[in-house]
């Protein structure tokens, strides 16, 4: 790599994809060549800056100026003004929305002020194609030192001491899922990526593994080493082709660089990992489902036990983690336990990734340390509500989540609290709803996914959500009864009783959160001329499944 | 809502295919180290090669694999990537993400259906055009989104709708 004097980060994400990215680096390429500065200020696509809302976005390095909503047009002015002036662009940056002052520093735009950047340390900083960026930013050391300075066992204590929890959402324990598949006696384990990020409204491991997808790779070869597995699958959506291209590349580079292939820093260990494409199907985010996927058949789920820790891929113990919780592994080798578990709260460590989106100023992608207030999240990382409207619902957890209302605004966000209120953390996506959302309308835009997503192997969730959404369907268009209400109450607990899987059991949640948080909506679609409104006196013949 | 796929096993299949098309996957399939557990890849590179998979082309893959017809059949249906109908020149995707969603994504979804006048998988008379919802392209900060094949629309109003659609009615 030349030393140059300047350095123009271009995100190279998907949301700034899509809205011209590309040509702004093209651009600034042509006239930086033009004005013949190409030897020492150069163009860097990086991944996502997470600021999706104000994309795309430009950041000059090492002035540390960052630019929003940049066109192909401003790639002119930046380097006729800026790079060779030293002028900034004014207009070009962002605006405060309270005071409308231009801010030039990324740290001080409210937006990045209260995040902390683990899982995402390198996106937006280095160019995810270049393994050099990934090294020279501290990269592959983790596995360096797992290697040659730690046992197996060593590795897996660590992780077990940091109290990372699953990311995908179940939030199991990483330390002790390592601990089990380690202890079973095989000569062949399997460690797989689970990138099949299904939650529609959910980014975080699409960006991480367009902007940094080394981090991923190193944290499989350093699970492998503490499970004792040599290979390693990445399980990605079919969907995301800038995500496979980028890992495609990165995998490229580091079977080059030794460090993947055989003897890995001199040792007798060797680790190769293989990317599987997923087809379309949000349940084979659950990890049986997952791997009958990966074996090319149907993504049906298992029975559990045996659990994949114990008989996984082809029979063989297999080890399942999502991207998030392997984008931290390599800094709590790095930085140790004892670091990462000062983050966050009593039961849940670190920092976590959401994507915040619908009726919010600022959407993208934030993280931030567990316990901080979805308030905070809300008003002072997104800005608040679009259009200076009222809040009203934020969804967490996709549709296997459920709403929280003004009253949980305060709520420390970790795993625990949010179940307590009747929630869960799931991916990390969050649907900011305002006053003018149907809370009906969303219970049944949520079904309609899980319907249409349901695998259809057992019969609760393959009918008992159809039905729900029939009953959904009919109330909405005002057809609806007290009759319909109490039979949809009873299916929804019934389908969650009842279901084979995580998808089912969790697929009524936004009908009952609904219910529980505005009845009111559902009782101003009831046209009931029997039963007046909220006074449904309909008793089901049949009890059984019946739990409120 | 997302119609469930079939095949009829008494009309005519319809397409004929050139024997190279068949060619090019029987070698893609004999160029594998192992077909153990490859069913879902060979579908991805039949699915590249015809363009969508026709009970021919499941048929084809189900004798050269030496599995039954119904198991690649079972493996097509399960997965929403996999279509069994001709694709049109231009695929109109339209993002029905939550996040969209919130944001009026079922409006400008009616108005492409009225536009073109098809419901979801469906191909237009003239075979311009497919639509599709598609769950979150991961573009949600420019909710809502509309994709004509690889080009992103974000932002879209209602009355943007026509004027994307007859850009590539040209």
């Amino acid at each position: 790599m030349e030393k140059m004097r300047m350095n123009v980060l271009v995100c190279g994400g998907t949301g700034c994809i899509a809205s011209d990215s590309e040509k702004v680096a093209k651009n600034l390429e042509v006239i930086i060549k033009a004005r013949g500065y190409d030897k020492e200020v150069s163009v860097v696509k990086t991944g996502c800056f997470g600021f999706c809302e104000q994309g795309p976005i430009v950041k000059i390095e090492p002035d540390n100026i960052f630019y929003v909503r940049v066109g192909a047009k401003d790639a002119k002015e930046i380097v006729d003004e800026h790079i060779i002036k030293g002028r900034k662009v004014e207009r070009l940056l962002y605006k405060d929305p309270e005071d409308n002052k231009p801010i030039s520093r990324q740290e001080d735009i409210q937006f990045y002020k209260k995040q902390l950047r683990v899982a995402l340390r390198n996106c937006g900083f280095i160019n995810p194609e270049d393994i050099y960026e990934y090294i020279a930013a501290g990269g592959y050391e983790a596995l360096g030192k797992a290697l040659t300075q730690m046992t197996r066992d060593e590795v897996v204590e660590e992780i077990k001491a940091s109290g990372l929890r699953g990311r995908g959402g179940g939030g199991f324990p990483t330390g002790v899922k390592w601990e089990i598949t380690k202890k079973q006696e095989s000569d062949v384990k399997f460690i797989i990526c689970n990138a099949d990020e299904g939650d529609p409204g959910a980014f975080m491991d699409r960006s991480i593994l367009e902007g940094d997808p080394h981090s991923v790779l190193e944290a499989m070869a350093i699970g492998g080493y503490a499970i004792g597995a040599d290979k390693g699958i990445i399980y990605i959506r079919a969907e995301y082709p800038l995500a496979i291209s980028r890992l495609n590349t990165a995998i490229t580079q580091a079977r080059e660089a030794g460090l993947l292939g055989k003897n890995l820093f001199g040792t007798d260990f060797s680790f190769d990992i293989t990317i599987k494409y997923g087809a379309g199907a949000f349940v084979c985010g659950e990890e049986t489902a997952l791997i009958n996927s990966c074996e090319g058949k149907r993504g049906e789920p298992n029975y559990k036990p045996p659990y994949p820790a114990q008989e996984g891929y082809w029979g063989h113990p297999t080890c399942v983690n999502n991207v998030e919780t392997f984008a931290n592994i390599p800094v709590i080798i790095t930085k140790g336990s004892e670091w990462f578990s000062s983050i966050g709260t009593e039961n849940s460590k670190g920092t976590k990734v959401f994507a915040l989106a619908g009726k919010i100023n600022n959407v993208g992608l934030v993280e931030v340390p567990m316990g901080v207030t979805l308030r905070e999240i809300i008003y002072n990382i997104g800005g608040g509500i679009q259009g200076g409207r009222k809040f009203k619902a934020i969804q967490t957890g996709g549709p296997s989540g459920g709403v929280l209302t003004e009253k949980d605004l305060d709520t420390q966000i970790d795993y625990n609290s949010l179940l307590e209120v009747g929630s869960m953390m799931g991916s990390g996506g969050m649907i900011v709803m305002d006053e003018t959302d149907n809370m009906v309308n969303i219970a049944k835009f949520y079904l309609e996914f899980t319907m249409d997503e349901s695998c259809g192997r057992c019969t609760p969730c393959r009918i008992g959500t159809k039905r729900m959404y029939e009953l959904l369907n009919k109330i909405t268009s005002r057809k609806g009864t007290m009759a319909d209400l109490d039979a949809l109450k009873q299916l929804a607990y019934m389908v969650k009783d009842g279901s084979l899987c995580g998808l089912g059991q969790t697929a009524p949640n936004p009908v009952i959160s609904t219910m529980k948080n505005f009845w009111n909506e559902y009782l101003n679609l009831i046209k009931d001329e029997d039963h007046p409104r909220g006074e449904g006196k309909y008793v089901p013949k049949n009890k059984i499944g019946m739990k409120s | 809502m997302t119609k469930p796929q079939a095949i009829s096993v008494t009309e005519p299949t319809g397409e004929e295919f050139p024997k190279e098309k068949y060619d090019e996957l029987g070698k893609f399939i004999d160029g594998m180290e192992t077909t153990k557990g490859a069913l879902i890849e060979i579908l991805h590179k039949a699915q590249n090669i015809f363009g969508y998979l026709p009970r021919d082309v499941q048929l084809f893959v189900a004798r050269k694999l030496g599995i039954p017809g119904a198991e690649v059949f079972g493996v097509v249906s399960f997965y929403s990537y996999f279509t069994t109908k001709p694709r049109g020149k231009h695929t109109i995707s339209c993002c029905m993400g939550t996040a969209c969603y919130v944001r009026g994504a079922d409006k400008i979804i009616e108005r492409i259906k009225e536009n073109l006048g098809i419901e979801s998988n469906e191909i237009t008379e003239d075979g311009l055009f497919t639509l599709k919802d598609v769950r979150c392209i991961g573009a949600c900060g420019l909710a809502p989104v509309v994709m004509v094949d690889d080009k992103v629309y974000g932002r879209v109003k209602v009355e943007d709708v026509d004027d994307i659609i007859n850009q590539y009615r040209k």
